[in-house]
């Protein structure tokens, strides 16, 4: 019973997360069509891209290690799809205990998945994109972690569950200023998880031609972009349940939703990408002394 | 029945590389036009790739010179298939006004196959488009 518990849990995280996903890369795409007073792509373009992804010749490259390049993408869409079914565990069903802890961890394993599939891939580029994205994932997961304390503080649980019922019976975490800096510094962290524009070094389409993923064709690039896609829409629902109180009101959740999502693609079309040593600097800077200062200011009961 | 998705997934997402070997970058910046608010190829599905094994579209530019003859042959090789090649300009479809000159390697479709030819010194972003459609009724 408890197997078949988790494996619908799995499923139904899979395709609810990654129908959301997809749904959200679009309206990526098309604000930032409309951003650039273009029109931009119908509401199936990110279906047909996955779909024509599926059917190309698979090319791996001589100089690569085949086992590790095919693996990378499986491990990633695997361990996103558990992020999310543990989001719907915690939130609807039975919590898991320590589960934030349990999430923090298992969304590190994209950015390391990535790292994985660039040193596997045989390219310089590719271990230059590699590179890069450890140094990322050093930058941004202090801050991120610092800002996600906040909430912890507060309530005095580290489940995500404890979190939600303390915020409908207190008020969003974001209305608290704690709340609002610790919610401003985690964005931006996302952004670095989610590896958006200012960024965006490990795969800097424009200067070393994708990166990381350079290698990648067909279903492995395929899966790479399921990956993504449902990191977006994990990584929001995270934000949402864990700031603002959550979907409890089903026309509100998808509004904080949106409006998380506009945010984030506001934050890449209008900012140039940073070097590496600009980003380390701006988070184990500028983020993470906010992030003290918010936690400072949860300590304090604000 | 799953093939036939695949083919229509394939004709409304074409990812395309734009290679120039060396051209005037005439060309280029009317492939770049494309892209702007005016035509907006992305409407169709149409993005440009970083990565030749993103790409379902190689577009040259430019003659196909000496130096740049194995670099060719080897991209179109690493293009996963099923891929198909356009030739854009004057130069890459017959070798131009260079086509008596000592780095002239003969023109694109004596080195690899071609599927579109668009003639023009610059073709305009409607010829392009234009030539992209006659592409999309090929692929069956």
């Amino acid at each position: 019973m408890e197997i078949l518990r988790i494996f619908s849990l799995f499923v139904m995280g899979f395709i609810s997360f990654s129908i959301i996903g997809i749904m959200s890369g679009w309206l990526d795409r098309k604000i930032t069509a409309r951003l650039q007073w273009r029109v931009g792509p119908p509401w199936w373009q990110n279906f047909a891209d996955f779909i024509k992804l599926t059917g190309k010749e698979t090319v791996i490259p001589e100089g690569a290690n085949q086992f590790l390049f095919l693996l990378a993408p499986v491990v990633g869409v695997f361990a996103v799809t558990v992020t999310g079914a543990i989001l719907l565990s915690s939130v609807f069903f039975n919590p898991i205990r320590w589960d934030l802890f349990i999430f923090i961890y298992l969304l590190m394993i994209p950015s390391v998945v990535i790292f994985l599939a660039g040193s596997s891939s045989g390219n310089v580029l590719a271990s230059i994109g590699a590179g890069r994205e450890l140094r990322l994932l050093l930058s941004y997961e202090l801050p991120f972690i610092i800002a996600l304390l906040v909430p912890v503080i507060k309530s005095g649980s580290a489940q995500i569950q404890q979190i939600l019922v303390y915020q409908l019976e207190n008020g969003a975490n974001i209305g608290y200023v704690s709340g609002t800096i610790a919610f401003i510094v985690a964005l931006l962290a996302f952004q670095g998880k989610l590896g958006y524009v200012p960024f965006d070094v490990s795969e800097a389409e424009t200067e070393i031609a994708a990166g990381t993923f350079i290698e990648y064709s067909g279903f492995p690039l395929a899966l790479f972009k399921l990956m993504r896609w449902i990191l977006l829409s994990v990584g929001i629902s995270f934000l949402v349940i864990y700031f603002m109180a959550g979907f409890r009101n089903a026309v509100a959740g998808a509004l904080k939703y949106v409006g998380i999502l506009i945010l984030i693609v506001l934050i890449k079309n209008t900012n140039p990408r940073l070097r590496t040593d600009q980003i380390l600097k701006f988070s184990w800077g500028w983020l993470t002394m906010f992030g003290f200062v918010a936690v400072i200011f949860a300590l304090m009961g604000y | 029945m799953a093939l036939d998705l695949k083919t229509k997934a394939l004709k409304k997402s074409l990812s395309v590389f734009h290679l120039s070997t060396g051209s005037c970058n005439n060309c280029d910046i009317e492939i770049l036009d494309c892209l702007t608010p005016r035509f907006d190829i992305e409407r169709f599905g149409m993005t440009l790739a970083g990565s030749i094994k993103h790409a379902d579209v190689l577009l040259v530019t430019g003659i196909v010179t000496v130096k740049n003859l194995s670099r060719i042959k080897v991209l179109y090789q690493q293009m996963p298939k099923p891929g198909f090649v356009v030739a854009i300009g004057g130069c890459a479809c017959t070798g131009g006004i260079f086509r008596d000159g000592y780095q002239m390697a003969g023109p694109l479709d004596r080195v690899i196959p071609v599927d579109v030819y668009i003639p023009g010194c610059p073709p305009k972003p409607e010829a392009m488009i234009a030539g992209i459609v006659k592409l999309l009724e090929k692929i069956k």
